[in-house]
């Protein structure tokens, strides 16, 4: 049985604090009235941040769309877009909604961040078991460990979306119905984005693989002292059953929470791309995960192939990431269709370095490190480009909820370290607590045997 | 070679496998071993040098890289700017998204072909060349073993009867 060691224990404590402590001063900080906005945004601190004269091409933007367009392509803050304002006034209540949302959307991409992890996990782990895959028995405890964060980090996602509804912020812009009465587009989603359906579709898909989660492990423990594999095939059925369920509800999940910021853009593979940052990421965790333990003592059947193979899965799934940006980002920029054009302008306008900077993270930094077979066996390799690899998917969920949510005014600031700080913290809490509750083997497994003496 | 062999048969690829590493305990040494398929660590137990072939698809790879977009660079902005899609044809990073399928495909292409060329050469193979094999069993269920001979013939031989093996004989015209 595994103890959750003090030394981390407390660290996780540490960063929880901190990260709260950082979300806390950035929701002190957001201004609270226009002037405030105003006289955030003169401050080099949010203009002038990330090296590039923002403001203009923010001013730039905002008048060609309308001059060209009477319904406003832009997204946020439109409700005084519909009336015949001075522009001025509008830009400056659109600045403080951005300010305001800030803090918000920080603590929002750290949350979805973690839980993506969890349920990355929880789908390879069912691929596994569908699979009845011979190699990775030997790790089904760790990412059993791993999803036990599936249960608050979904629900804490959750609250953040309900407080959206009730207006604490403006991430969602077509929940305010004043947006709505003002936007022909918006309008014509209302019914499919309406609160009552977008939260009962949330607690629905939670409860669906929570579920899925709460009978797996109890199947997966009963098998340890079982005389015969009933437990097993019993795993096995409904792994293969919550895979239909999981790819149908991961999809409409990422429209929901992730796409449904920008109401007015849609893409036909998001799906599947925040699939393909969210089973990379999982993958990586489980590595990391793995090695630490490894490292602690623990963990003595895992030997090197059984890296060699999550490192050939980082790699794998990190150029499937690419591929599916790339598609993404290819076709849009080729029709060149204004409505679809512009999500990729704001990113690469205003985000030029974190858009950017992610492809170097995500792909060029493990292609090479990753490419050569025998460092996918050398664990420096594998936790240092894990490490990368995950601030880059963080930074991935980043350049899709912060464009729509702030616009301009992003800054990897107190709010945002902080936000992955605190979830971090409780991801660890959480994770290695569960871990505690089982022995590290699952030795029931009718293949665990081939799964300890697998090699390469 | 100028050195005498000895063809020892087998059927079944563990016990091969057993039978390479007792062999190579004893310090003779293994010329060459002929199997119908692939028998994984075979090559571990022979104690054969790792395969260099992933270096160099990297660099077939990269080569592909270069090619391509000197390629595509000559052809598309050089030589005959095209307008497509009211694409800018004028400088070549302005058109990279367009570009970047038809460079990859030819890293891919690169990589594969010269790969396999430079497997085929390295192996001796080409067409219509002769088959090496010294036992056309070992195209359908059986494996052989060719162990070199150093005036030690008949303790060779009791080994290798002890490890398993079927047959056992000194090819007569052994030639190389």
């Amino acid at each position: 049985m595994y103890t959750f060691p003090n030394k981390l224990k407390n660290i996780a404590r540490v960063l929880m604090l901190l990260g709260f402590i950082g979300l806390a001063l950035g929701f002190l900080g957001a201004p609270k009235n226009v002037a405030e906005a105003k006289a955030m945004a003169a401050t080099e601190h949010y203009g002038e941040g990330h090296g590039e004269s923002s403001d203009h091409h923010e001013e730039t933007h905002v008048d060609e769309f309308h001059a060209e367009k009477s319904h406003a392509e832009e997204t946020h803050g439109s409700e005084a877009h519909g009336q015949e304002e001075s522009h001025d006034s509008s830009h400056d209540e659109h600045l403080l909604h951005q300010l305001q949302n800030k803090p918000w959307a920080a603590l929002y991409v750290a949350a979805f961040f973690f839980f993506m992890i969890s349920l990355g996990t929880l789908a390879f782990y069912a691929i596994q078991r569908a699979a009845q895959a011979g190699w990775s028995p030997v790790l089904y405890r760790v990412m059993e460990g791993i999803t036990a964060y599936l249960l608050p980090g979904g629900i804490i996602v959750i609250v953040i979306l309900a407080l959206s509804g009730m207006h604490f912020n403006h991430l969602f812009i077509w929940m305010d119905p004043e947006v709505v009465a003002h936007d022909k587009l918006i309008a014509g989603k209302v019914g499919f984005l309406n609160l009552p359906f977008f939260l009962g579709r949330a607690v629905f898909f939670l409860g669906g693989w929570t579920l899925y989660r709460y009978f797996s492990r109890k199947f997966s423990l009963a098998q340890d002292e079982a005389k015969d594999i009933s437990n097993h095939k019993k795993n096995f059925r409904i792994s293969a059953g919550f895979l239909v369920f999981y790819i149908v509800t991961e999809s409409i999940m990422s429209w929901d929470w992730i796409m449904s910021i920008d109401p007015h853009w849609f893409s036909t593979l998001f799906g599947w791309y925040v699939f393909a940052s969210m089973i990379v990421s999982a993958v990586t965790a489980i590595a990391l995960i793995t090695i630490y333990l490894k490292s602690q003592g623990y963990l003595e059947f895992v030997n090197d192939s059984h890296i060699h193979d999550l490192g050939k899965f980082m790699f794998g799934f990190s150029v499937f990431w690419t591929y599916l940006w790339f598609s993404q980002f290819m076709l849009i920029w080729y029709a060149n269709i204004p409505e679809e054009v512009t999500y990729f302008i704001t990113r690469i306008e205003d985000y030029n370095i974190t858009f950017f900077g992610m492809v170097v993270m995500n792909f060029l930094f493990p292609l090479l490190v990753l490419m050569n077979s025998d460092y996918k066996r050398t664990n420096y390799f594998i936790i240092m480009a894990g490490i990368v690899i995950l601030l880059g998917h963080y930074l991935d969920i980043f350049n899709m909820i912060m464009p729509s949510a702030v616009g301009d005014q992003w800054f990897i600031g107190i709010a945002e370290i902080g936000g992955f700080l605190f979830f971090s913290g409780l991801f660890l809490y959480v994770v290695f607590t569960e871990l505690t509750k089982a022995p590290l083997l699952a030795k029931g497994d009718p293949y665990i045997g081939e799964s300890e003496r697998f090699h390469y | 070679m100028s050195n005498q062999v000895l063809h020892a048969l087998y059927d079944d690829d563990d016990v091969l496998l057993k039978a390479v590493k007792e062999v190579r305990e004893q310090k003779h040494h293994i010329e060459e071993i002929y199997t119908p398929f692939p028998v994984h660590g075979l090559d571990r137990a022979m104690g054969l040098d790792g395969t260099r072939i992933a270096i160099m698809a990297f660099i077939y790879g990269c080569i592909g890289l270069g090619v391509a977009i000197t390629m595509i660079n000559y052809i598309m902005i050089e030589d005959w700017p095209q307008n497509i899609g009211g694409k800018p044809s004028f400088s070549f990073l302005s058109n990279l998204p367009a570009f970047v399928p038809v460079i990859f495909e030819m890293t891919v292409f690169f990589a594969a072909h010269l790969m396999v060329i430079t497997f085929y050469m390295r192996s001796r193979l080409w067409p219509f060349k002769e088959a090496e094999n010294p036992n056309p069993f070992t195209t359908d269920d059986k494996f052989l073993m060719e162990v070199e001979i150093n005036g030690n013939e008949k303790e060779l031989t009791a080994l290798l009867k002890k490890t398993g093996a079927i047959e056992i004989n000194i090819p007569q015209n052994y030639e190389e």
